[in-house]
């Protein structure tokens, strides 16, 4: 036993990265992201193959072919339903979901609201750099009206952005966090957090895009480490995020006790002659 | 069909129960050794609208509605216009109706049938706890030859727990109904048979076949959204999956079921969804996923007439096309239809044993006539499709695992998350054999070619038709069908033959990818074909000529839903050719 822990152990952050070449900008806040995700599989002590990270399309969603572990790259939005038919067929297995914020709210957005709510026992990182990195630089649903970097906007959208913490509170998330990308060592901590926790997690990512949102890059100065500590009452949580600016970051929100939606099911080979008797005349 | 048959509607309004007639009704034909086959048609109301049971009770197996009903018993008239069109009735049909409730509507009566009064409501009412619906049975099974014990035990049976009294109240107005039979003009009477041996027919509707087909064929995960005319599928398979360690969930919308499936599947659990036309187009993105990565699922779709919303509770084969041609790209997948309500079983079984064993989607078309009829028929055969998915359980020595490695026959072995040193990513961006995204041209081609190579080289063996010839022989004649379509041509083909034609059926059950060779060597010798499909535009018939060389004399009988094309129909073409 201590001699298969001693094994597990082993394996160090840089086990869970692939050889591939991530297509990343250089600078891209997503470099970072893989570097906290395989930080935390190795604190987890999982081996790669009792992991499957699934992602949608996007920059961010590149993330499962840069990593050692079982991953799987679906079509835009539609990444939490794949991880969830997954976790509910291989309950054994780790099973997290990288995102972005059009991949997860925009086009996903029906599916956010749902995986909340069914609270299967996965972990959801959104990188959220306010727009659409991949189709090269359109406004998403967390970016501000008033953004004017788009030729597909040039006057800003003039549409309230997304809140995805107070959608994914009241939608019933069991895990709720906020982490800058710009402090890795504590993203790291955070994404074992929410793996930890039973229920769906939801750990959304300040990621800059460097190439589309160069003044993104000041994020690393205007962020703050949060400084009241997580609650499990779901009222104090909407009230401190209906009030939050968006830059407290560090520290898990929100920590709820629903238990995870779990059918039961053993896959066997029941009696299908019983089921067939039902037929019978 | 050479055997003796009776076709009968028993149609009413909100609260008539003739849903519940029809299917006691069925239940007692059934004890009396009968085959029996009935659709049902309803309104657009969701509850309590009018509806109506079309029966056709035969001593063989039946394959088909007939082209007319002889008997109609209408518990009352309201709205019952509406199936004027689905309730052909001919100059010696009857039509019975309660003299209370006043005149047949015109719309009934165009062919000038016979017709008789019942007096349903009286009669049930000096009967405490009485119904019209079973005073209506009670008439029909002394017209049609049922003898009164087939019914007793229906009854006792399903009234067992509201008992004694409702059961004799129902038996006293089936009786008394039987009584008033005699007053009334004769509709052909079946003989009685001696009961198949114990187990030999099942009672099975299609859309519970299908489900059936799933779990045979190692279906344990089932994701869907409802929607008619699939729910059914649903509606047995969460209970009976359950039995068998499998488990169905309700998701968000058909975005979801189509992705968790494909989820589950790549954890390694075979895995399928149910829906109609309007789920079908939203999940055809994902569909096109799974055949890129390789994933096997299996996607039924239950026709209703579209486009769009279209009629949600009726029938129509129109969705062949975005069945066929529905993704973006080249994506060779699979696509199967049954030809018949036993048929759903087998098709969606062998479904299952195909999307496994080339890890490639498989779409399986049936319809509302399939799936919302039930059947008395012969018990099916035990199926047991060997093959199942190629797995890949060690890495080989020092060398990567190659998910989408180019094999010869195409399907690469897959591993299974929880598989140790077999981890890689599963894609839909076109990839390297590794899994890794590639836009390089060449990787391109070679994972085109693999993909195509595994449909295209695998042995669908003599399941891609059903082909039946009439006892004179095949002739120069065939009638090419697919789907619901094919009950109706079987029975053209049976009359044909009792009139000593020559003629031959092919369905086709495996609709993509198109097998020219195998209907090559089917058509041998055929000089002219009809193509029998329930299409506005033909789709069938267009398909076929794209992909298959067809005898220079071809018709095409299509026409949309909801109305089907009757063997009267296909028989009228097949004897203009023989004279
Ligand atoms: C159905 C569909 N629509 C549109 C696209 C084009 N598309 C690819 S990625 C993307 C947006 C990605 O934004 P986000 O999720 O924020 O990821 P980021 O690139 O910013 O990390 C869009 C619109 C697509 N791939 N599929
Ligand atoms: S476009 Fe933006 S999000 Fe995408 S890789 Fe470049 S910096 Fe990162
Ligand atoms: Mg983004």
């Amino acid at each position: 036993m201590e001699a298969a822990v001693a094994e597990k152990r082993k394996l160090a952050a840089k086990d869970y990265k692939s050889d591939i070449k991530p297509i990343w900008c250089p600078g891209c806040g997503d470099y970072s992201v893989l570097n906290a995700l395989t930080r935390a599989l190795a604190e987890l002590a999982l081996r790669p193959e009792e992991v499957a990270v699934v992602s949608g399309i996007g920059c961010s969603s590149r993330i499962p072919a840069y990593t050692s572990v079982y991953g799987f790259h679906g079509v835009h939005g539609r990444a939490l339903p794949v991880a969830t038919g997954l976790k509910l067929a291989r309950p054994e297995l780790t099973v997290l979901v990288t995102s972005g914020d059009g991949d997860g709210f925009s086009i996903g957005g029906n599916h956010f609201l749902h995986a909340c709510r069914r609270n299967v026992d996965i972990t959801y990182i959104v990188m959220d750099n306010q727009v659409y990195g991949m189709t090269k630089g359109q406004a998403s649903p967390t970016t501000a009206p008033d953004w004017e970097g788009s030729k597909l906007t040039p006057e800003g959208t003039g549409i309230n952005p997304f809140q995805p913490l107070v959608v994914g509170l009241a939608s019933g998330a069991n895990f709720i966090a906020r982490v800058s990308a710009s402090d890795p060592i504590n993203m790291a901590k955070i994404i074992v957090e929410a793996v930890r926790h039973p229920g769906f997690s939801l750990v959304q990512i300040l990621s800059p895009c460097v190439t589309f949102r160069p003044e993104q890059q000041e994020w690393r100065d205007i962020v703050r480490t949060a400084v009241v500590d997580y609650t499990d009452d779901a009222a104090r949580a909407a009230r401190r995020l209906m009030t939050d600016d968006g830059f407290n970051v560090g520290k898990v929100l929100y920590k709820g006790s629903r238990p995870p939606f779990k059918p039961e099911f053993e896959v066997t080979d029941g009696s299908i002659a019983e089921l067939e008797a039902s037929f019978v005349i | 069909m050479a055997a003796p048959s009776v076709s009968l509607v028993i149609a009413g309004s909100g609260g008539a129960g003739v849903v519940t007639a029809g299917s006691l009704l069925l239940e007692a034909a059934a004890n009396a050794g009968w085959y029996a086959l009935m659709t049902r048609s309803a309104g657009p109301q969701i509850r309590g609208g009018e509806a109506a049971a079309m029966i056709r009770f035969a001593t063989e197996p039946i394959a088909s509605h007939d082209d007319s009903f002889h008997l109609l018993v209408a518990i009352d008239w309201e709205n019952i216009s509406r199936f004027a069109a689905e309730i052909p009735l001919m100059a010696n049909s009857l039509l019975i109706g309660d003299p209370a409730l006043g005149e047949a509507p015109a719309a009934l009566l165009c062919n000038s049938p016979r017709q008789a009064g019942l007096a349903m409501s009286e009669i049930a009412s000096a009967i405490e706890g009485g119904r019209s619906n079973m005073v209506a049975l009670g008439a029909i099974a002394g017209m049609i030859g049922l003898p009164v014990a087939a019914m007793e035990s229906v009854v006792s049976r399903q009234l067992r727990r509201k008992g004694q009294a409702a059961i004799d109240a129902s038996m006293a107005a089936f009786n008394a109904g039987f009584a008033a039979a005699t007053g009334l003009p004769a509709v052909p009477r079946l003989p009685g048979v001696d009961a198949a041996p114990n187990g030999e027919r099942w009672s099975i509707t299609g859309n519970e076949a299908t489900g059936l087909g799933a779990i045979r064929g190692g279906v344990r995960f089932v994701a869907a959204y409802p929607i008619t005319p699939a729910t059914e599928v649903l509606e047995w398979l969460a209970p009976s999956l359950a039995k068998v360690g499998g488990v169905l969930v309700q998701a968000e919308d058909e975005l979801a079921s189509i992705n968790q499936i494909i989820g589950a599947s790549y954890g390694g659990v075979p895995a399928l969804t149910a829906t109609s036309g309007p789920g079908l187009s939203l999940m055809i993105e994902s569909i096109g996923l799974a055949v890129a990565a390789e994933v096997p699922v299996v996607v039924v779709d239950v026709m209703r007439v579209g486009p769009s919303t279209g009629i949600a509770t009726k029938s129509e084969q129109s969705d062949l096309n975005i069945a066929v041609y529905g993704m973006h790209g080249d994506a060779p997948h699979v696509v199967v239809a049954a030809n018949s309500v036993a048929d759903c079983l087998f098709t969606t079984q062998w479904a299952v044993h195909l999307a496994e064993s080339m890890q490639t989607p498989t779409l399986v078309l049936t319809d509302q006539l399939l799936g919302q009829s039930r059947a008395i028929l012969p018990r099916p055969a035990e199926l047991a499709f060997i093959g199942q998915r190629q797995t890949a359980v060690v890495a080989e020595e020092g060398q990567r695992y190659q998910r989408y490695a180019l094999t010869g026959s195409g399907v690469s072995p897959m591993a299974i998350p929880g598989t140790p040193g077999l981890a890689y990513t599963a894609d839909g961006l076109e990839h390297n054999e590794l899994g890794t995204p590639s836009s390089q041209a060449s990787d391109h081609q070679a994972q085109m070619d693999k993909r195509l190579r595994k449909v295209a080289r695998f042995d669908y063996g003599s399941h891609w038709a059903d082909i039946v010839d009439a006892e004179a022989g095949g002739g120069n004649i065939a009638i090419i069908t697919w789907g619901s379509s094919t009950g109706p041509a079987r029975e053209a083909l049976d009359r044909f033959s009792a009139m000593g034609g020559k003629a031959r059926l092919i369905s086709l059950r495996l609709i993509a990818p198109a097998q020219p060779d195998k209907l090559a060597a089917a058509l041998a010798g055929i000089e002219r074909a009809l193509v029998v499909e329930q299409s506005h535009g033909g789709q069938f018939h267009r398909m076929l000529r794209a992909f298959y060389d067809l005898p220079r004399e071809t018709l095409a009988l299509h026409q949309p839903g909801p109305l089907p094309i009757g063997p009267g129909r296909i028989l009228d073409q097949l004897n203009a050719w023989r004279t």
